[in-house]
């Protein structure tokens, strides 16, 4: 990196449509895999967006996670401060990563997921079942978005329903790339406590839910300390939420500007799987994420990341990489997908990607099948916010009342 | 073919077993076990595309 850096493309760059990355992912893509930005704070940093690069830079053991380290890039002073506040095995490397992802890969193995299915489709058809009550038309992201990962979390950890607006509120806070690195460390302290509170509920009245066995397999034999355990459960609470939500959202709106292959999909429901991992693909809610930074020099594509370079691995350069996947820019239900790198790459890949495939499988095969009228109802494009993931701030649409379906089918029938 | 994980790599993202559920398994732990080494030559295209799609590149596969 010889450029000065006030020469450089300033990073996160704004997106010309909601459904395609910026332009300069294309070309830091054509400049062999990676290019130089600039970043808030004046410093500089590598947009990696070439998907050999990506994969190739997240698994490799030069590279660290850790936000503490001296040139760990930040799209922003508040995410900055995010994400050096309440630590998780995420910001980690190494065996201390290692030690905590551990304690918690066994409840999100694929075979206890799938056991969830059944209460994701009552979660599913509740929303819908409400939806088609209030008639349309209707604001997709806070009716069925946000509701299908907020109502799924509180089920399956065990927390008050009525509690996820407040989580939610807060995360939006956070997620927010213009909110005060001082409003941002506020509002984690907040979910902190907030979670403190809930796992000493648990203590005292142990239920049939994921937090209570947490704290009898991790807290109550010592393998994980208090602060520890407090700090995964407010990631597991917030990770599974805005993820899926945006991918929700951003998943519909896809499928009704592709109305060929939606039809496809309706008539067809063997479809959904595949449908669901191009929908993964094709979006990439993880925009500008996820960063690293280099601990030792790297040569790679032709440049040399030095040591205490900002590395950012952008996912929604990398998947639209025609190496990988050909004519990527086309959305194609029927492609070869599952190679993406929508849940990231390397030790760090997403503990919850079988439960988010659960829900976006079941959104996608139920709102359609329920509503097949469905329409976009917006004029111009759709906007997207100023966030750490990609986010729409609105999905408006409407659709034919006379051809729903009222009915709701029994708990876990597809 | 000869498959092999390496489970001190395994970080439990369960792609081998959303991929070749009939070549791999998650352990109590969550962790990826083998229910067989040497798979029939059936299944060698879900075993590549596990060892493929491994994050944590775990996964090693020899052709016979």
């Amino acid at each position: 990196m010889t450029q000065a850096p006030e020469q450089l493309p300033a990073f996160p760059m704004a997106r010309e449509t909601p459904f395609d990355p910026p332009p300069a992912y294309a070309a830091a893509r054509d400049a062999g895999g990676l290019a130089p930005v600039r970043l808030w704070d004046g410093r500089r940093a590598w947009l990696v967006t070439g998907y050999h690069e990506v994969r190739a830079l997240l698994s490799d053991p030069r590279i660290s996670a850790d936000r503490d380290r001296p040139g760990f890039p930040f799209p922003s002073s508040g995410r900055q401060a995010l994400e050096r506040s309440g630590r998780t095995f995420i910001t980690m490397d190494g065996t201390d990563h290692r030690r905590l992802r551990k304690l918690f890969t066994r409840y999100f193995s694929v075979k206890r997921i799938e056991k969830l299915r059944p209460m994701v489709q009552e979660v599913v058809d509740e929303l819908v079942t409400d939806l088609l009550a209030a008639g349309p038309p209707a604001d997709l992201v806070p009716t069925l978005a946000l509701e299908v990962p907020g109502r799924t979390i509180c089920r399956v950890l065990g927390m008050p329903l009525e509690d996820r607006h407040r989580f939610q509120a807060l995360d939006h806070e956070r997620n927010t790339l213009t909110t005060t690195p001082e409003r941002v460390v506020q509002a984690t302290e907040e979910m902190l406590a907030y979670t403190d509170d809930l796992i000493t509920k648990k203590q005292h009245e142990p239920a049939d839910d994921l937090l209570s066995e947490l704290v009898t397999d991790h807290l109550s034999s010592g393998a994980a300390e208090r602060e520890e355990l407090v700090a995964a459960v407010r990631l597991l609470i917030t990770a599974g939420h805005e993820t899926t939500a945006n991918m929700i959202a951003l998943s519909v709106a896809t499928l009704l500007r592709h109305p060929e292959q939606l039809r496809e999909l309706q008539a067809d429901p063997s479809l959904v799987r595949n449908a669901v991992e191009e929908l993964l693909r094709y979006i990439s809610i993880f925009h500008i994420s996820p960063t690293r930074v280099a601990t030792e020099p790297i040569e790679i594509a032709g440049q040399r990341i030095e040591a205490g370079d900002g590395v950012i691995t952008a996912v929604a350069g990398a998947n639209r990489d025609s190496r990988a996947f050909p004519d990527a820019d086309v959305f194609d239900i029927h492609r070869e997908a599952r190679h993406h790198v929508a849940f990231g790459y390397g030790v760090h890949q997403c503990l919850g990607q079988p439960l988010a495939r659960v829900e976006l499988q079941s959104v996608i095969e139920t709102l359609f099948r329920r509503i097949p009228s469905l329409h976009l109802a917006v004029d111009g494009p759709l906007s997207v916010k100023e966030y750490a993931f990609l986010s729409l701030v609105a999905l408006p649409v409407s659709w034919d009342d006379s051809r729903t379906s009222t009915h709701t089918p029994e708990v876990g029938q597809q | 073919m000869r498959v092999a994980i390496d489970r001190d790599r395994c970080v439990g993202a369960g792609q081998c077993v959303m991929t070749a559920p009939d070549v791999f398994d998650q352990d109590y732990d969550g962790l990826s076990v083998l229910l067989q080494a040497d798979p029939p030559e059936h299944l060698a295209d879900d075993v590549d595309l596990a060892a493929q799609l491994c994050p944590a590149q775990a996964i090693t596969v020899d052709a016979d």
